[in-house]
């Protein structure tokens, strides 16, 4: 018998090939398909139905998915804004100390060990109306003698879940942006000084120009991990109350476990994508405009 | 237009004293170089005058004014650093109108300022470039066309050419004197290299572990060196300095040799004094290549043995055998030399120098 053989490169990839396919490709393929489906989970024959589009166009007129989808997009431009700045903050101050700067360094990475689980309860603990830190702390120092519901009326909680995320990943910002500074040859800098521009001019007209791309290397991080933000949310307020800061993921995962609409939750975790997409574009862009800016040779 | 005035100008970082009270008066217009071998303090007094190093003690004056407290905006004077320092992100034309931008002056004004700078500078066809785009000769020229643009009182220069070629450095140095006679400001130099200083320099400021050795014109420093190590410094090749005594009217080397006392320090010296004796090469050269200091000049004549020859066309440096050391001697109109050959030559004695061994000042009066 003269049976075919497959070339040895094809046989060397085939298990990769293989192992890719059953993780990644296949599951990918098949929650795409299933975005055209009225599956749900407790009707599995559902899954055979093909509808089209009609999840999407539900979705295009879903005033809960838009709002979920409103407040992603706000929590991601104040959050990003506000570490933005935090970690800008914290990055010059850490550049400046002469002293202990490791040891600087090191601890303003803690927030970014924690699990966003813990910070979710610890957070979660602390914004009690009851027991909570924030209310005692307020309380004591006379600013207030209520119980600040600050998990249960609306705008608080997102208030809350903010300072969470902030929290949580400010350092994010602040290690890259401290990384540029330290990168960042300091005769410009000088020369700036001898210039004639005051403090501010300097930063204004040096040092941000150079530091631009590493905020836009955050950026990009961070509009990834808000844009997909779950964990926090879920432990803090479930999306509640009343799906008050319900959010495209918590959207989501409802959708697909609570309701068992698999397929309609597909549908929207394909939008979501989207959204994300278009935020690495966006900073991709503006990345590659201010290296080409400073010339940089990464 | 300004002087500027250093008056007990003291530096620490910490409790490291690196800049040790030093006086320093610069006329309006000067150019003053600042020389002296690496890590003596001339970048930490330069950038103290220019308002990036805070200063420790004493007073920083420009233009009469006491600036110790003032920040370099408040200083109104222009830097050139080795590194050139330009901004990355900016093109060469912004780089050069930056200051006048900052000072709040319009577009319009500031473009025939810069295109003015980039003729003189012949950067005209770089203007739209980014500083990663040109040469380090540019680069340097760019440098210079920012400082120039914003017509300061003083130029401060920290080694501006130390970053280029021998043959760039060269051209730079006329271009820079050039522009001194052009813009009639006054400039403080720094530079390690003497040749730099002795050919650019109104006056000449050696300094040596923060301190001030002396000031003065080129020919001061060359031809009256206060000290030992300001002889050592100037010239190139460097003076032949080595260690003698005085006995019998005579100044003897360690090894027994002599060379009579040169007549000026007849009176200086004791017998027994232990001195460094110094001798240009151009005044040692084999009898018949070289030139008298003058008709009265003290020649003595040895035969010395030669060691070694550099020949460089239009002279050739001569490494001779004598009180047991090596010592350099300048052969003009250079014939060709064996190392082993003996031959004689001229010790031109009435350029002699003395130094006593210990403070290393001179004997000189
Ligand atoms: N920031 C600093 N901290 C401590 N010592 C410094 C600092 N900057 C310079 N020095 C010291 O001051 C001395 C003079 O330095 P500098 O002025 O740069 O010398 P140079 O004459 O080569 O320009 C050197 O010994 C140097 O080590
Ligand atoms: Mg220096």
């Amino acid at each position: 018998m003269k049976g075919w053989r497959p070339p040895a490169p094809f046989l060397l990839l085939l298990p990769a090939v293989l192992v890719l396919a059953a993780v990644v490709i296949i599951p990918l393929i098949l929650s795409l398909y299933s975005s055209f489906t009225p599956f749900r989970l407790t009707q599995p024959a559902s899954l055979y139905t093909f509808v089209g589009f009609r999840n999407y166009a539900r979705i295009l007129t879903d005033l809960e998915f838009w709002t979920a989808f409103g407040r992603t997009v706000l929590l991601l431009t104040v959050a990003l804004n506000v570490e933005m700045l935090l970690g800008l903050g914290l990055a010059m101050l850490v550049e400046k100390a002469t002293r202990g700067q490791r040891l600087l360094r090191t601890i303003m990475m803690f927030p970014m060990m924690f699990s966003p689980i813990l910070v979710g309860f610890q957070f979660k603990f602390m914004f009690n109306d009851n027991i909570g830190l924030v209310n005692n702390a307020l309380q004591s120092l006379g600013l207030t003698n209520q119980a600040i519901p600050w998990l249960i009326d609306g705008s608080l909680a997102f208030f809350a879940i903010l300072v969470a995320e902030v929290w949580s990943s400010t350092s994010v910002f602040a290690i890259l942006i401290l990384a540029g500074l330290l990168a960042m040859p300091k005769e410009p800098i000088e020369a700036a000084r001898v210039d004639g521009c005051t403090p501010w001019q300097t930063f204004r007209y040096v040092t941000w120009p150079f530091i631009m791309p590493f905020a836009y290397i955050a950026m990009t991080i961070r509009s990834l991990d808000v844009a997909r933000a779950y964990d926090i949310v879920k432990i803090m307020t479930d999306g509640g109350p009343a799906k008050r800061t319900e959010l495209l993921w918590t959207l989501v995962s409802r959708t697909a476990y609570a309701d068992a609409r698999m397929g309609l939750a597909n549908a929207m975790a394909y939008v979501a994508i989207l959204l994300s997409i278009v935020f690495t574009v966006y900073f991709f862009r503006k990345l590659s405009a201010a290296r080409t800016q400073i010339a940089a040779e990464w | 237009m300004a002087t500027v005035s250093l008056e007990k100008l003291v530096k620490r970082y910490g409790s490291l004293e690196v800049v040790h009270g030093i006086d320093l008066e610069v006329a309006d217009r000067e150019f003053i170089a600042l020389v002296g071998p690496s890590g003596c303090g001339k970048s930490t007094t330069l950038r103290m005058i220019a308002g990036l190093e805070p200063v420790s003690g004493g007073n920083l004056k420009i233009g009469g004014r006491v600036v110790n407290d003032l920040p370099p905006r408040a200083r109104n004077l222009a830097m050139v650093f080795q590194s050139y320092a330009l901004y990355p992100h900016m093109t060469v034309r912004e780089n050069m109108g930056f200051s006048l931008k900052i000072a709040g002056q319009k577009p319009e004004e500031i473009a025939p300022q810069v295109e003015e700078a980039a003729r003189t500078l012949d950067l005209t066809h770089l203007l739209d470039r980014r500083p990663s785009q040109l040469s380090g000769g540019q680069r340097q020229r760019v440098a210079m066309g920012r400082a120039i643009v914003r017509q300061p009182d003083v130029f401060l220069f920290d080694e501006p050419l130390s970053n280029l070629d021998a043959k760039l450095r060269t051209q730079m140095r006329v271009e820079i004197k050039k522009l001194h006679a052009k813009v009639q400001s006054t400039v403080i130099y720094v530079t390690h290299d003497q040749v730099e200083a002795m050919t650019l320099a109104d006056r000449i400021v050696i300094m040596r572990d923060g301190y001030i050795e002396q000031v003065g014109t080129p020919e001061d420093v060359f031809q009256r060196p206060h000290s030992k190590f300001v002889a050592g410094f100037i010239g190139s090749p460097p003076m032949n300095l080595k260690d003698a005594e005085i006995a019998d009217g005579q100044v003897v080397f360690a090894n027994g040799d002599r060379l009579p006392l040169p007549a000026r320090f007849k009176d200086r010296v004791t017998a027994g004094q232990k001195v460094t004796f110094g001798l240009r090469p151009d005044d040692l050269y084999p009898t018949g290549h070289g030139i008298h200091s003058g008709e009265d000049a003290d020649v003595h004549r040895q035969d010395l043995r030669v060691i070694l020859t550099e020949p460089l066309g239009n002279e050739t440096l001569v490494f001779s055998d004598f009180a047991g050391a090596e010592w350099v001697g300048r052969m003009l109109n250079p014939r060709r030399l064996s190392p082993g050959e003996a031959l004689p030559f001229c010790f031109d004695l009435s350029q002699a120098h003395l130094f006593d061994r210990e403070s290393g000042r001179t004997l000189r009066g």
